[in-house]
């Protein structure tokens, strides 16, 4: 680790090496500089570039939204998908700290992590995609109860401060700073269980967002209960994003994934996942018929598509505990799930409006800037996800070979 | 970890705290009945003979200050000549709704178009604009409060000063009203306030204030409701007083009656709007949309709204249970996160 003091000086080339020694996770053999963090690092410029232009120019300038299609790529795949992404945070960290489920415990920091990085896309995101970028505060001082997107709001700063102060333990403790660390660690089942609170109500809340539409969301996915849709759906895709990432890490890391752990995630997938098809066709059949999504309209398919590769295909898969029991299989059903949930998220926000904007006149595709933006959000959060797994103990307890 | 119950009751308390307050008290700021001086527009298809007075009116009184359109040091009304073939920059040609313009009139066409107001080989005059809801889905989603509705003329406006252009209202709106500035850098919601700065000062709309017919006419809303009955209880054909400019105005201009639609767009429609109108072709034809729910929007949210303390209450409580249950026994220490 080179010197730093010419630079920082004494006092902050020392928290730098001391935040910058990474001998405690060598194990894991991270590099630096691979072609592929190059990439990553190449299409996080990019974004930060459309960024700029963005704020310099305006949303119009940057987008191709427009008064009929007036929220997009961002809102829907970024903010929606991103916030749903991290579900896997609180039922973690839920069923470690307040139901005391120790096996999940090594899987913990990876998931909060995880999840913080998924709600820090969504913010900077909104924050982007919203027309007046710098009074983006607005709502957290002229409260307006009777909106859902004041409460989106309230919920999106809370649960990023809280995500954000259960992820700091590892940064605490790489530091040495053990007063912080130990008061932390006093309140974390407090955090937590506010963590939960707010992840429940935040990820029900952004199916609530839809309630006042009506007549402009497709009846396919418009309904009363779209709240418990979207937080079945989350709760579905959390499981699995956490059991993706184990999977993942543990290749790219080069340990073994805990079995038991995934087996258990696969079990809440299928029995989450249940819940979630049982009411998706409940307000099928109640709303418009089940003859709606087999009419072989552009919707009606694109409702089939995430029905069956997102729940009915990984549900069944997953009752044979052959598949649960092999991690491979398991890899493929969480592929399966998390992009469902993903594609449901654009069916919500972008194709489900379709009828009634095109209708008006309108048409949507993404600009190559809302694009590029939405990649760096992605290539940033697996950036910051490697950054942490190299310099900070993320994965305290995994057996390494 | 050690953790007491106090610490954990405190922790979550304060943050339940947090989001309750203000929560009880919210309901009543969006009330579903009309104003009793509320004004609005009475819309007449039957009479509008396409001039678009109204919409060049519109825009200039609007680009005044205090106007929808107006903006510090703005030159002249924002003109939209783009449009149509061979306009140079000539004339204002606005095709649709947008950030420049905020009332419109347009054309519905069929078959031959040879009668007016005729669905069939017939055409007939529309306006779009805002309707003035009398529970505004804009003003309940928006999250930092910058639609209002006024106390007495019950106009819906807009203040620029609040918004951060989320663009909600836009999703929200089930006339699909707000137009958004895209091409500027620092954007503003734009929809028809009615005029209500010109209301404020004793005036009427502009574009009643202009319409030489009598299509479009301000008043106030039980008039203008009562004007709409008794129009529809006439018989085609007779002859009749039409107002000028204002309900109940000695102006008027004598027309045979046309044959009506049976129905006052705007009594029942999002739960009733102050702007109603009247119309010979069905308003489904002319593009207003049958999904449009007869009730008030902004209660299909509050459903979801109303259970928030219970579910904060019921989490704080039964988690608290829950950690107490699964942690019996447990003494001091544990493991650290």
């Amino acid at each position: 680790m080179m010197d730093l003091t010419r630079y920082i000086g004494v006092k902050g080339n020392d928290l730098a090496q001391k935040l910058l020694d990474d001998r405690d996770t060598q194990y894991l053999g991270i590099k630096l500089i691979t072609p592929f963090t190059l990439v990553l690092v190449a299409l996080v410029g990019l974004a930060a570039l459309v960024a700029v232009y963005r704020l310099v120019f305006g949303i119009g300038a940057a987008s191709n939204l427009n008064d009929l299609w007036p929220w997009g790529l961002w809102i829907s795949f970024d903010v929606l998908g991103g916030v749903a992404m991290a579900a896997g945070g609180f039922l973690i960290a839920g069923a470690v700290y307040i139901l005391n489920w120790k096996k999940y415990h090594c899987v913990v920091r990876a998931a909060i992590l995880n999840a913080f990085f998924g709600y820090l896309l969504a913010a900077m995101s909104i924050c982007l995609d919203i027309g007046r970028s710098f009074v983006i505060w607005h709502p957290m001082v002229m409260w307006q109860v009777n909106s859902i997107m004041f409460i989106v709001a309230i919920h999106v700063v809370l649960y990023t401060s809280t995500l954000a102060t259960e992820s700091s333990p590892m940064l605490f403790e790489k530091m040495r700073w053990n007063r912080a660390l130990n008061i932390v660690s006093r309140l974390m089942v407090g955090i937590v269980l506010f963590g939960v609170l707010l992840s429940l109500l935040h990820q029900s809340s952004l199916g609530a967002v839809y309630l006042i539409a009506p007549e402009k969301l497709s009846p396919l996915w418009y309904s009363k209960h779209i709240p418990y849709l979207f937080l079945l759906s989350a709760i579905m895709m959390g499981l699995s994003m956490v059991s993706f990432e184990t999977i993942l890490t543990g290749k790219v890391f080069n340990h073994e994934p805990p079995r038991d752990v995934l087996a258990g995630l696969a079990r809440g997938v299928l029995f989450v996942g249940t819940a979630y098809l049982a009411l998706k066709i409940a307000v099928l059949v109640q709303g418009p018929g089940l003859s709606a999504a087999l009419d072989g309209s552009f919707l009606a398919n694109l409702y089939l598509v995430e029905v069956l590769v997102g729940v009915i295909v990984p549900l069944v898969l997953l009752c044979f505990s052959s598949v649960r029991t092999n991690m491979h299989r398991i890899f493929a059903v969480n592929i399966m799930v998390v992009t469902g949930v993903l594609l449901n998220r654009l069916n919500v926000g972008i194709f489900g409006v379709q009828q009634f904007a095109t209708r008006a006149g309108g048409d949507y595709f993404p600009s190559l800037m809302e694009w590029t933006l939405t990649i760096g959000m992605i290539a940033f959060a697996i950036l910051g996800f490697k950054l942490c797994a190299k310099y900070l103990n993320l994965f305290p307890d995994t057996q390494h070979h | 970890m050690a953790i007491s119950r106090r610490d954990l009751l405190k922790g979550a308390a304060s943050g339940g705290l947090l989001l309750a307050t203000g929560l009880p008290s919210a309901h009543a700021t969006m009330s579903k009945t009309l104003p009793p001086e509320a004004v609005g527009l009475l819309y007449d298809a039957t009479l509008c003979i396409g001039c678009k007075s109204c919409v060049v009116n519109c825009k200039v009184k609007n680009s005044e200050p205090g106007g929808a359109l107006y903006r510090e040091g703005m030159q002249h009304p924002p003109y939209e000549s783009a449009g149509p073939e061979g306009n140079a920059g000539i004339w204002d040609a606005p095709q649709e709704l947008s950030g420049k313009t905020l009332s419109i009139i347009k054309v519905y066409k069929n078959g031959t178009a040879l009668s007016k107001d005729t669905a069939v080989n017939g055409y007939s005059f529309f306006k779009q604009q805002c309707l003035h809801c009398i529970t505004p889905a804009c003003a309940s989603v928006c999250p930092a409060g910058a639609f209002r509705k006024d106390e007495q003329t019950g106009a819906v406006y807009y203040i620029a000063s609040k918004c951060i252009g989320c663009r909600y209202c836009q999703l929200a709106c089930p006339f699909g009203v707000p137009r958004y500035e895209w091409d500027s850098a620092w954007p503003e919601v734009r929809k028809c306030q009615l005029c209500n700065h010109r209301v404020k000062k004793g005036q009427i709309s502009a574009c009643a204030e202009f319409c030489p017919t009598g299509a479009t006419i301000f008043g106030r809303v039980v008039d203008l409701r009562a004007e709409a009955k008794r129009r529809l209880a006439l018989k085609p054909g007779d002859s009749y007083d039409f107002p000028i400019q204002k309900v109940g105005s000695r102006e008027t201009s004598q027309r045979s009656v046309a044959r009506y639609v049976n129905q006052v767009y705007g009594l029942t429609e999002a739960g009733g709007t102050q702007n109603i109108m009247l119309s010979g072709v069905s308003f489904e034809l002319l593009g207003f949309r049958k999904e449009v729910p007869n009730k008030a929007l902004p209660d299909l949210t509050w459903a979801y709204i109303a259970k928030i303390p219970w579910v904060l209450a019921g989490v704080l409580l039964g988690g608290t249970a829950v950690y107490k249950f699964t942690h019996r026994g447990e003494g001091k220490g544990g493991d650290e996160p």
